[in-house]
């Protein structure tokens, strides 16, 4: 005999916030066919950051990248970059293959855009270090 | 030999070194900043990820940004002299200084001369009034946790992998095991990850994690790389290159032989732990503080030979960097306060403070119940809503609680910092006793 759907369709999920060091334990409860902001249900955190971080991590998880492309530089081999925003976590990898396919020039100072509005997600790549030659 | 004269000298370019030079250059003081390395910036030039300046800065910066804003302020100083590739060899104190250890020369009082040498200015002599400890440290390596096997090539440390990485371009290898999960180890397992190269697991002896929670989740949970908790390399196999490693589970402290595994490998990375660098303070006579590996220093960051501050790295290991700057803009303020009050320094008579249940270490090594106080400790227990305690001792055993305060969350891989006011200290203090100042955590 077969189970009865199960009508609700909630599902749990522990996570560790990682907004801060404190790093509290989270429950999120959450409905997968009616996955919206306001249905995700959030506990043990110590404060609000917990909240969105939740809610991030269920519907599209983000992380700031940060990696080095090559560079033709007296004084050292690779420049090192990062991402302006979050980034979906799914997008990582495509970016790193962008990145790595990159061969910038000196002189280049911290802030100088490589990688402008990443597949039309708002996100830019930009150089951390200043190297004059 | 060229010879110069500076009111102080700053050993160390890094995050330390930048900003008490920048602190004494701008009370008007001339500093002369060595670095032994061809640029400024110290190892924040390799740590490329983020999670610097929150607290200094207020917003989330890489290490070369965090670098980048203090070297600006520093390089444009007309006070500030860098010297680069210029390594600090030895320094000459009086005997006075040095507390009648015997040890330091015949110069006169209050005098140093710092002996120098670079390709660039042959050896150099250096006299001057003052001198900031800012070297940093070194990474502890395979020699300091003696792993059993053959001594193939593939074992790096941690940071000389981010260095390979992250500044000469080159891979350390592919397949990786790193040793010990401190925020190096942590944070290289995500670097070797997103270059290409399979991290296939983290050994670490304790329990719990030595580096932070976040970057557990961020560094290792978000690339399924296994963590394995009370569990050892007990041998490392291959005659060139490495080639496998044994890893052991530990109970109660006792490795459980017949239980190990081995994991296929050609590369080792150990995040093992930092030593301060002292080699150079110990020359000259600074006494060193067991638990830290880093000078004693009194409430004015000073160390035992006069005129001497430390501060960052070398005086004791920090996790963030941010505290450095802080702590090496406070050793800078009282390196001017030195020469602003010389002859009637120190001011006050000092008091010892003493580490006491569940906290390893507290700097400084004593307290001025003339000043405002801020002392950096470390716990030795992992607890949530612990409590600090901070009492007054003398001879009579009498304790008077001096300061309370709940603490929401205390690991050994977090320092733990707090604030006393004078007026505070003052209604504790009893004359012709001892004072001292016990700090515990519960």
């Amino acid at each position: 005999m077969g189970r009865k759907t199960d009508l609700s369709s909630r599902s749990n999920k522990s996570l560790i916030c990682i907004s801060c060091p404190i790093g509290c334990h989270l429950t999120v409860e959450y409905d997968k066919d009616n996955l919206r902001e306001e249905n995700i249900k959030i506990s043990g955190n110590k404060c609000s950051r917990g909240i969105t971080y939740g809610r991030e991590e269920v519907l599209a998880p983000k992380r700031t990248v940060t990696a080095t492309v090559s560079i033709a530089s007296e004084i050292q081999r690779r420049l090192p970059v990062k991402t302006t925003k979050h980034i979906d976590k799914v997008l990582i990898f495509e970016l790193l293959d962008n990145l790595y396919s990159l061969k910038v020039k000196p002189p280049v100072n911290i802030g100088e855009r490589l990688i402008e509005n990443f597949k039309g997600t708002g996100v830019d790549v930009v150089a951390t270090m200043k190297l004059d030659r | 030999m060229r010879e110069a004269v500076f009111d102080t000298v700053v050993v160390g370019g890094g995050a330390a070194g930048l900003a008490a030079s920048k602190i004494i250059a701008e009370r008007g003081y001339r500093v002369a900043l060595v670095e032994r390395e061809n640029r400024l910036g110290g190892i924040l030039n390799q740590c490329i990820h983020n999670g610097f300046g929150l607290h200094y800065f207020k917003e989330e910066l890489t290490g070369p940004e965090y670098a980048q804003r203090f070297i600006e302020t520093t390089a444009g100083t007309p006070n500030i002299e860098v010297f680069l590739e210029t390594t600090v060899m030895d320094v000459k104190t009086s005997r006075a200084d040095n507390n009648n250890s015997g040890k330091g020369s015949t110069n006169s009082p209050g005098t140093k001369e710092v002996f120098c040498y670079s390709s660039r200015y042959g050896v150099l002599k250096i006299i001057t009034k003052t001198i900031v400890l800012a070297m940093g440290s070194r990474e502890r390596n395979r020699g300091n946790i003696g792993i059993p096997g053959t001594r193939p090539a593939g074992i790096f440390t941690a940071g000389l992998a981010q260095r390979f990485v992250n500044i000469e371009g080159y891979s350390p290898g592919e397949n990786v095991v790193i040793i010990g999960s401190g925020d190096i180890g942590l944070i290289m397992a995500r670097r070797m990850t997103l270059i290409g190269a399979r991290v296939l697991a983290v050994i670490e002896i304790q329990p719990y994690p030595s580096g932070l929670t976040r970057n557990i989740v961020q560094c290792l949970r978000d690339f399924d790389i296994p963590l394995h908790l009370s569990h050892i390399v007990s041998r490392i196999y291959g005659r060139d290159r490495v080639e496998a490693v044994d890893v052991t589970p530990v109970r109660n402290g006792k490795p459980e032989m017949e239980e190990t595994f081995k994991i296929k490998c050609d590369t080792l990375l150990l995040s093992v732990g930092l030593v301060p660098e002292n080699e150079l303070s110990k020359k000259f006579g600074v006494k060193i503080n067991p638990e830290t590996g880093g000078a004693v220093v009194d409430a004015h960051m000073m160390t035992s030979v006069d005129g001497v501050f430390s501060c960052g790295n070398v005086l004791h290991i920090h996790d963030l960097v941010d505290y450095v700057s802080e702590e090496s803009i406070a050793a800078a303020s009282f390196a001017c306060d030195y020469m602003e009050e010389r002859g009637k320094w120190p001011a006050a008579e000092q008091f010892p403070t003493v580490a006491s249940s569940n906290i390893k270490y507290v700097i400084p090594n004593s307290y001025d119940p003339e000043i405002n106080n801020r002392f950096f400790f470390r716990p030795m227990i992992v607890k949530n809503n612990a409590k600090l305690c901070i009492r007054m001792e003398n001879e009579d055993k009498e304790q008077k609680t001096l300061l309370e305060k709940r603490l929401l969350h205390v690991q050994p891989s977090e320092m733990v910092s707090v604030n006393i006011k004078s007026e505070r200290i003052k209604e504790f203090l009893r004359d012709g006793e001892e004072n001292r100042l016990v700090f515990s955590i519960q």
